[in-house]
């Protein structure tokens, strides 16, 4: 435990303070007062306020087309079933800016919309809603669904012999069921669209500002550095609020509830009301899933002979100190690194986590461990500069950095992922290699390990997507010279020219195809055990 | 003595689950604890192995008090009730397991894996998956996974539990056997009368965490040393009386005790085999509620006219009057008890 807690610490806690310490602390004295003065300016409120109505809009857009899938994925059983639950997760894996330059090629100036019908989304706040949908998706689906699949249908069945209409049945036994799991999926789908980064960055144009986005303007534009200092803190707090809630409802879920094994409760689709259902669940998931995907895949493919792709090799292109494809070994590498750095860390706060001696305090560092989903990543990245860049912990300048930030992002995954399957191994199985000679180390090894293998790989899996997509924190801090995907994605887009936008999707398609082979082989590997996410 | 509890004390929240329980278990002893559920057998068992400390009082091994050491060095085995087999690893590294956690080398142990499993009846299935199993097959296994490292006190909780009756009465006889002949020191839990019986030297009642009786299971079916010991192993004709020389005033009128019995007030036991049904004027008139056909008798369910608790008689299939015939019921000193 001390690990991660002494991790989290220096490499979460420390920078965050040190930058609000910064923009709040002047002469010595705290400035409260620039709490309140800078949250009473008119184009500050209209950015709270725009980020609270968005993430509530993208939050109730995405329940209602997600959770009609969550169904179909739960209870009907057709053809290429598993694959398409596998390409429904594909976007939430896929880094923003993916997804920005996919609606882009989509809606925007110059897209697919545009060529056919002249419809431009890219300037109203549409295209940022459907982008928040593509995204998160998979997260009602995932959560939602993987529960409803679970319930056991008998309990409806009995409901209906005792006289319960089909609906009254699914509305007295299965929606109370299923709503903390559809309360936790909305809390997480607001927590991501609330600290929207890169898609609002890429979408939004100078019109719509996210306050993720209004941190990130104002230190590396406008360098107010005690304005971004309190959008922090604002949104800080609203984070703490949203994921308090989180914690609520998830030990609501907990509640005893009798689950079976997803594979017996699909059955095939029978009756209109069935068919129609699974057609628009699959002609939605075509239009908003893969349609922006395979533009984006189109629009890289433009120029004649693979032109943006080799383009991406030249080192004269001006926009980089290195050939832009240089970017794919160097995310590769730190993504690697985050890796390692978040497995070890999540893996041990999980081990920690599941004992069933933890206590309340415990408890509260799980809930503690899903703030850096939520804190401001450019706050991290920006906190990471002015932090650890003295004595005796001097980074600046070490590669290592960029991976450290990407772990404090993937390490939560991993706590996701690893916790329910390490709780759900039973004591007593512990219990009985301790009585056969077994120490507490040896116990861990020979039962938890085994048991959570897989777990353990699936978490190591999303950790990497995750990193590799990772762009708030890492734009500020990874060195000119060796930009990520995605930082070199934004950088190419943020340019003028069709060169520069042709290679930003060569780009985005490259880290496309490596996230989306990433999480293929996660879905093999996937045990029904393991945490939705 | 090889095991020994004294004023041993469990605590969850403030109710007491082991409330200051002495008890002996001496090498070789088969001891069988016996309770309903919820009476703190499971909790002793945990607390002998080590799995619950507590909160007061001693756990003795071989005289030597074991507070503060863990269970992976107490040398006891433990059968969990529902077996808890490792579901990842086959029969045969299931029952290597506690050798390899005792570095047994490998050669060793793959000949004592064969001969434990030849032992409970299941030789050669050494790599046949756990989730293949049986139940009854299960239960062998998780015995010869105990047996494995050579526990000096091996303890058992529910060992029979979840198997169908057959098997559980035809396995009992096979691990009395067993034991016999190993020597093995056996500490079992069990709420079943019959299985408690079939199996212990010596058996242990408990009650809300305090032994309410210990002794031989002839003592025990023969003299229940209170109500609730008498009201557990089945017995339903149970009454307070008060006894002056050989007859007792109870609900059902007079009765006859045997001679010698405790005297004043008392509570008054009345095997089913005592109530004899007569001729409905001879006795205490009685209406016939239930007949419940159990075998090898009839249980037949009076109820006093003139008042005072239900009755349960055992008699001869041909002789069951039908439900709501009225009886005469005389009582037979010879199967009736004073309890203490």
């Amino acid at each position: 435990m001390t690990l991660p807690v002494a991790f989290f610490a220096l490499f979460f806690a420390w920078p965050v303070a040190a930058i609000v310490a910064r923009g709040l602390e002047v002469d010595g004295a705290w400035r409260f007062g620039r709490i309140a003065d800078v949250v009473a300016q008119p184009d500050i409120r209209h950015v709270l306020w725009f980020t609270t109505w968005q993430a509530l809009a993208s939050t109730a857009l995405t329940l209602l087309l997600a959770l009609p899938a969550a169904y179909v994925f739960a209870r009907l059983d057709f053809p290429g079933r598993h694959l398409l639950r596998a390409v429904v997760t594909v976007p939430f894996v896929l880094p923003t800016v993916v997804a920005g330059s996919a609606f882009l090629a989509l809606v925007g100036r110059g897209g697919l919309l545009d060529e056919l019908w002249g419809v431009r989304l890219d300037t109203t706040v549409w295209a940022i809603l459907l982008a928040h949908v593509f995204f998160n998706y998979a997260v009602v689906v995932r959560t939602v669904g993987g529960l409803w699949a679970q319930l056991d249908p008998r309990q409806e069945e009995a409901a209906r012999m005792l006289g319960a209409s089909p609906l009254r049945a699914w509305r007295k036994i299965c929606l109370p069921a299923l709503a903390p799991a559809v309360a936790a999926a909305a809390l997480m789908v607001f927590l991501f669209t609330f600290t929207s980064f890169g898609v609002v960055q890429i979408l939004g144009g100078p019109t719509f500002s996210t306050v993720e986005v209004e941190i990130y303007r104002q230190t590396s534009e406008v360098f107010d550095l005690s304005t971004a200092a309190v959008l922090t803190l604002v949104q800080f707090a609203a984070v703490g609020t949203v994921l308090a809630v989180h914690a609520w409802t998830v030990r609501r879920r907990e509640s005893a509830l009798r689950l079976v094994d997803p594979a017996v409760t699909a059955r095939r689709p029978h009756g209109p009301g069935q068919w129609a259902l699974l057609a628009g669940v699959l002609l939605s998931i075509a239009l908003l899933l893969v349609l922006p995907l395979a533009v984006l895949v189109r629009r890289s493919l433009d120029a004649p002979g693979l032109g943006y792709y080799r383009a991406l090799t030249d080192p004269d292109g001006g926009t980089f100190l290195v050939a832009p494809v240089h970017a794919v070994w160097t995310s590769l590498e730190y993504a690697a690194a985050a890796t390692a750095v978040a497995v070890v860390i999540g893996g041990l706060a999980a081990a920690a986590l599941a004992r069933r001696d933890a206590g309340r305090m415990m408890r509260g560092f799980d809930a503690l461990l899903m703030l850096p989903l939520g804190v401001s990543a450019v706050t991290v990245g920006f906190g990471f500069l002015i932090a650890l860049d003295e004595p005796p912990l001097d980074l600046r300048q070490s590669w290592i950095l960029v991976p450290l930030a990407q772990a404090l992002v993937g390490a939560p995954f991993v706590v996701r992922t690893m916790l329910p399957v390490l709780r759900a191994v039973d004591e007593r199985l512990r219990e009985a290699a301790a009585v056969l000679g077994a120490s507490p180390w040896r116990v861990w090894r020979e039962v938890d390990l085994p048991l959570v293998r897989r777990a353990l790989l699936v978490a190591a899996g999303f950790a990497f997507a995750v990193s590799l997509g990772e762009f708030g924190a890492t734009v500020f801090i990874a060195r000119p010279d060796n930009p990520t995907l995605p930082v070199a994605v934004a950088k190419l887009l943020s340019r003028p020219g069709e060169m520069n936008y042709g290679q930003a999707m060569a780009l985005s398609t490259i880290l496309m195809v490596v996230c989306a082979a990433a999480l293929l082989v996660l879905e093999r590997l996937r045990t029904d055990r393991t945490g939705e996410f | 003595m090889l095991l020994s509890l004294r004023a041993a004390t469990v605590r969850f929240g403030g109710r007491a689950v082991l409330d200051a329980v002495d008890l002996d278990v001496a090498e070789h002893e088969v001891v069988c604890v016996l309770g309903p559920s919820g009476s703190g057998k499971s909790t002793l068992l945990r607390a002998v192995a080590g799995l619950q400390p507590l909160d007061s009082g001693q756990v003795l091994l071989d005289g030597r008090d074991h507070r503060g050491v863990p269970a992976h060095r107490r040398g006891v085995g433990l059968m969990f009730q529902d077996h808890q087999l490792f579901p990842q690893r086959d029969v045969g590294a299931n029952v290597a397991f506690g050798l390899r956690m005792h570095r047994v080398a490998k050669g060793e142990r793959d000949a004592e894996v064969g001969k434990l499993l030849e032992l409970v009846g299941l030789p050669g299935a050494a790599r046949r998956a756990v989730a293949g199993l049986s139940g009854g097959e299960q239960q062998r296994v998780a015995l010869a996974r105990a047996l494995a490292p050579r526990p000096r006190l091996l303890m058992l909780d529910e060992p029979l539990g979840q198997l169908d009756r057959s098997l559980r009465e035809r396995l009992v006889v096979e691990l009395r056997e067993l034991f016999d002949r190993l020597g093995t020191t056996v500490l079992a839990v069990t709420h079943d009368q019959g299985e408690a019986f079939a199996l212990a030297d010596r058996v242990v009642v408990m009650r809300d965490g305090r032994i309410a009786q210990s002794g031989t299971p002839l003592e025990v079916w023969q003299r229940p040393a209170d109500a609730f010991v008498a009201r557990f192993l089945g017995f339903d004709n149970v009454a307070p009386a008060t006894v002056a020389g050989t007859a007792a005033d109870s609900p059902w009128g007079k009765v006859p005790v045997p001679d010698g019995s405790p005297q004043g007030s008392r509570t008054l036991l009345v095997r089913p085999a005592g109530v004899r049904l007569v001729a409905a004027e001879a006795g205490l008139p009685c209406t016939v509620t239930t007949r419940t056909f159990r075998g090898t008798h009839v249980a037949v369910g009076l109820l006093p006219r003139d008042g005072g608790p239900r009755l349960e008689a055992a008699c001869a299939l041909r002789d069951a009057p039908e439900p709501g015939a009225g009886v005469g019921v005389a009582f037979d000193a010879a199967e009736i008890v004073v309890l203490d």
